[in-house]
């Protein structure tokens, strides 16, 4: 087959700048074929290369006494005592999921599945971070209703609990949808599988389903900005099958207990030539494959076509030699495809062979190490502006304004959809808080949250990355977990513009800090630029994905208030309205600055917190729509009225970090008091549960009212049905 | 008491199936869906959820085509006992041992959530540990819960005391809110929701539990 002519258009369709090009021709001192071609261009894109943001993602934490593994092997792992380890990583699919939603958002759960069943682990949970246009845009209820439909369609049939996340609408992303999907797995933390090769002349396999011509190009895809040519780019997104991944995580899992694995990368952005490249650099080795031998679903694939394929459900791997019969045996048994598709050799190359023709001959450590990096020019965020003065309102009028809101709404509409329960341990379904995993055939429990609050990212990235982190890390105290570890989403816009890059730097600084300052090191990511459409760009959204260890299910916080329980608040009260939830959702005011964190605060209140929980019946963290709307997310979820003694805005809606709100017997609160005196940690009683009426000061409405409203305002706004249909 | 569970490619309750029966005190052991015969000495055939063979036909429709399945069809003609939940009501119906069909959700969506269910008979071994009558909380997952039957058959299931459980109230648009339904021996027990995850105090629910516990016991004196 004639393969094209090199010329500039083709160069500039690949997403390589001029400068990129040339570093090309230096490295290999002649033109490259077309296949070498769509190799750098698979290597080198922002998603993989991560070229704008290595410079800054290195100033992150990342090690603990508690960390096994840190960013750069698929998952990061976390020892979770007693010879087990987490295996957690979470991942964007927000292109293809704006592009095709059900298959977009579909396979981000499976790659991000795979991801953690390459390591050894078995996938115990999963969380989806969405965000979404304003309900009443055209595109809106298409891509929730697509989103939520193939999350579930994937992880259901995978069979793994869905047990947290978030959903948010906001018209920054009308036209640049964000997918983060999540997923945890458990492992014996002595059998961890990596991804560096070792050994010369060893086999290179391939495992899973065939390759096809679905995904080619899709890494360069979804580092490129959306324009009106977007339909066009339907065909780069690729299709899911959870029934062979399913089959795929049982058939590694055997085939690592029968010991035949050097090693094994699954294929996910940029398929065979980043697991390729990946497992030959890190074992500083080069790679031969003869793509004749590679499985394929379609005829006449052309070596740049399964190079660059991202179909579904494959993993390769660095096998054993002695151990083949054994190993292809497993395949078979789950009806799998296994091929020897080539080996390690000792020099440094990348040596592709098809038709008896080298179509690639390329210096393979350069693929990676030598990828661009660029310290892009960046400015400072202004300094946000002053407080909103916002108009007047009742207490139980705003309270309303939140809860009528998609954002702030009961989301049983989404998690209904997902199986939450699969595998038979999720103690704590999603709804309120972090979810709770246990650690099967043990007392031991996991617990999972993912957090971030745009708003406050876009006035002042470096405390509202700070506050992403301190939320995550509040909602794992608040069902009493101890934190561990985190994993970061960042998702943001153009990096080429000095202002989205100052954004980007500015969150960077403060999730660093953060995570300092709360022994919460970062153990995988991925960072997700370019949302932009027609030059507009996102909110900046760094998703933190937190996980908590909880050691014996009797410390969790599990309980619901009680009637009678009184509502105390951890954490001083300020009565903070800049960019708030009630400014935003009564108003339309999005002004002033975000909450500033105080880690010394989080830290202690947090330890206080996790110190008593023997006198609590329950806690939530205080996020935002402050007091008021996490009161009636407890009191609402137990079926109970709720009393708030204070009727000030700020004190009701303020959005003050570092603050927990606890309920205890009425009975506990002197020895609660005595000891949040003593460890010089304010406690303020801020009123009760109890009764058939949600009260806030003197203004009053029956429960029963705004729980019709709460549990009804998300299917309303996106115009859908509930699924609960008699 | 000895106790088998199908596993299927695509089947994903299959070990939360196996551990609510060991607890309940059952002897386990698995079965694969290309074996062609089942061991010796069973008591009963548990087939689990999930999605066998990808259920992108219709579901449960390739399993009851299965290596496995002959094995399975005689053992329930032999007289012996079966239980099939979510998946397994799909793959029993599938293989003609239980009447009527399993159609998409009447909301089409995939359902989770806790189920309020009221055992209509407790005289089989399977919800002997009920009462008539009784409610009980067991959660649904489910695509195709869409219990589906004609009238004639509707009438077959009511006048021989066949229907185990109904919903309470309605959640997937089953006819007469039908959650679970026995063979014409009392021996085979198809029904959607998952006992299974109602088994563990842990799990903030144990209604299930008396399914296992009442189905381990009397199958043991059996």
């Amino acid at each position: 087959m004639q393969e094209p002519t090199i010329t500039p258009e083709l160069i500039a369709a690949h997403g390589l700048k001029p400068d990129e090009y040339d570093r090309i021709l230096q490295i290999i001192g002649r033109e490259p074929s077309f296949t070498e071609l769509g190799i750098f261009s698979a290597m080198w894109n922002e998603h993989c290369s991560y070229k704008s943001s290595k410079k800054w993602l290195r100033t992150l934490p990342t090690e603990g006494p508690q960390v096994i593994c840190g960013p750069g092997e698929n998952a990061g792992v976390v020892d979770i005592g007693d010879g087990q380890a987490v295996v957690f990583k979470m991942e964007s699919h927000n292109h293809p999921s704006y592009i095709e939603p059900h298959q977009g958002a579909a396979t981000g759960v499976g790659g991000i599945l795979r991801d953690v069943f390459t390591m050894g682990a078995r996938p115990i949970a999963a969380m989806d971070a969405l965000s979404f246009g304003l309900p009443d845009h055209p595109k809106t209820a298409h891509l929730v209703k697509g989103v939520v439909e193939g999350i579930g369609a994937y992880g259901n049939a995978f069979g793994v609990p869905n047990v947290g996340g978030e959903v948010r609408f906001h018209a920054s992303y009308n036209g640049n949808c964000l997918v983060n999907a999540f997923a945890a797995g458990l492992a014996d933390a002595d059998k961890i599988f990596y991804s560096a090769a070792s050994g010369v002349g060893m086999p290179v396999v391939y495992l899973g389903a065939k390759t096809g011509r679905d995904g080619v190009g899709g890494a360069t895809m979804a580092s490129a900005e959306f324009d009106d040519t977007i339909e066009d780019k339907r065909p780069t997104v690729q299709v899911g099958d959870p029934f062979t991944e399913k089959k795929l995580l049982e058939a590694c899992l055997e085939l690592m207990a029968s010991g035949s694995v050097i090693s094994i990368q699954d294929m996910g952005a940029a398929g065979l030539t980043c697991s390729a490249v990946e497992m030959g650099d890190k074992g500083g080795l080069g790679i031969k494959l003869i793509l004749d031998h590679v499985p394929q679903r379609e005829t006449n694939m052309s070596a740049y076509e399964m190079m660059l394929s991202e179909s579904q459900e494959r993993m390769l791997m660095v096998l054993k030699p002695e151990k083949e019969a054994e190993a292809r045996a497993i395949f078979e048994k789950w009806d799998l495809d296994f091929a020897i598709i080539g080996e390690t050799i000792p020099e440094d190359r990348f040596l592709i062979i098809h038709g008896n023709e080298i179509k690639a001959d390329l210096p393979l450590s350069k693929l990676s190490s030598s990828a661009p990096e660029y310290d892009r020019p960046w400015v400072e965020t202004p300094a946000a502006g002053p407080a909103p003065a916002l108009p007047q309102i009742a207490p139980i009028a705003a309270l309303r304004a939140l809860i009528a809101s998609p954002n702030h709404a009961h989301k049983a509409w989404v998690w209904e959809q997902y199986d939450t329960q699969v595998g038979a341990d999720t103690i704590r379904r999603p709804g309120l808080g972090a979810g709770v995993v246990r650690v099967h055939g043990t007392r031991k429990a996991l617990a999972f949250t993912s957090d971030v609050t745009p708003r406050y990212v876009r006035a002042n990235p470096y405390e509202g990355g700070k506050q992403a982190v301190a939320e995550a890390w509040r909602n794992l105290i608040a069902v009493g977990a101890r934190p561990l570890a985190t994993t970061d989403n960042l998702n943001f816009g153009n990096p080429e513009k000095p202002e989205i890059m100052g954004q980007f730097v500015g969150a960077i600084k403060g999730i660093g800090e953060a995570c300092r300052a709360l022994d919460f090191p970062i153990v995988s990511g991925n960072v997700s630029l370019y949302n932009e459409t027609d030059g507009k760009a996102i909110m900046p959204t760094p998703t933190i994905g937190g996980v908590g260890l909880i050691g014996d299910l009797d410390d969790m916080i599990s309980g619901l208030p009680q009637a009678g329980d009184v509502a105390l608040v951890i954490g001083a009260t300020q009565g903070h309205l800049g960019q708030s939830a009630l400014a935003y959702e009564a108003f339309g005011i999005e002004a002033g600055d975000a909450p500033p964190v105080d880690l010394t605060a989080e830290r202690k209140h947090g330890e206080f917190l996790h110190a008593q929980r023997d006198h609590l019946t329950a806690a939530n963290d205080l996020s935002d729509g402050g007091l008021a709307l996490a009161a009636f997310e407890m009191a609402e979820a137990a079926g109970l009225g709720l009393t708030l003694d204070a009727s000030d805005m700020g004190q009701l809606f303020g959005e003050d970090q570092a603050r927990y709100l606890v309920a205890c017997r009425p009975d506990r609160v002197e020895a609660l008091r005595r000891a949040a005196d003593e460890a010089g940690v304010p406690l303020e009683k801020v009123g009760h549960f109890g009764g058939d009426s949600v009260t806030l000061g003197g203004d009053s409405a029956p429960l029963a009212e705004l729980s019709m409203l709460y549990r009804t305002a998300f299917a309303a706004a996106i115009k859908g049905d509930m699924p609960d249909h008699a | 008491m000895k106790a088998a569970v199908v596993t299927f490619p695509g089947s994903n309750c299959d070990r939360d199936l196996a551990v609510a029966l060991k607890q309940a005190g059952a002897d386990v052991q698995r079965v694969w869906h290309k074996d062609t015969s089942l061991p010796q000495g069973l008591d009963l055939v548990a087939v689990p959820g999930g999605f066998s063979y990808g259920d992108y036909l219709r579901c449960g429709a390739i399993a009851a085509h299965s290596p496995i399945a002959p094995a399975l069809r005689a053992h329930a003609e032999r007289g012996g006992y079966m239980l099939g939940i979510c998946n397994g009501f799909q793959v029993l119906t599938e293989l003609g041992l239980l009447p009527g069909a399993l159609m998409r959700n009447a909301g089409l969506t995939f359902l989770c959530k806790p189920a309020t269910l009221r055992v209509e008979t407790a005289d089989n071994v399977f919800t002997a540990g009920y009462r008539t009558g009784q409610q009980i909380s067991v959660p649904v997952a489910h695509h195709d819960g869409n219990y589906q039957i004609d009238a004639e058959g509707l009438t077959a299931l009511r006048d021989q005391d066949r229907i185990a459980f109904t919903y309470a109230p309605a959640i997937n648009g089953s006819v007469a809110d039908i959650a679970g339904v026995l063979s014409a021996n009392r021996r085979v027990l198809g029904m959607m929701p998952h006992p299974e995850r109602a088994a563990d105090p842990a799990l903030g629910g144990t209604d299930g539990a008396a399914l296992f516990a009442g189905l381990v016991g009397r199958l043991a004196l059996a």
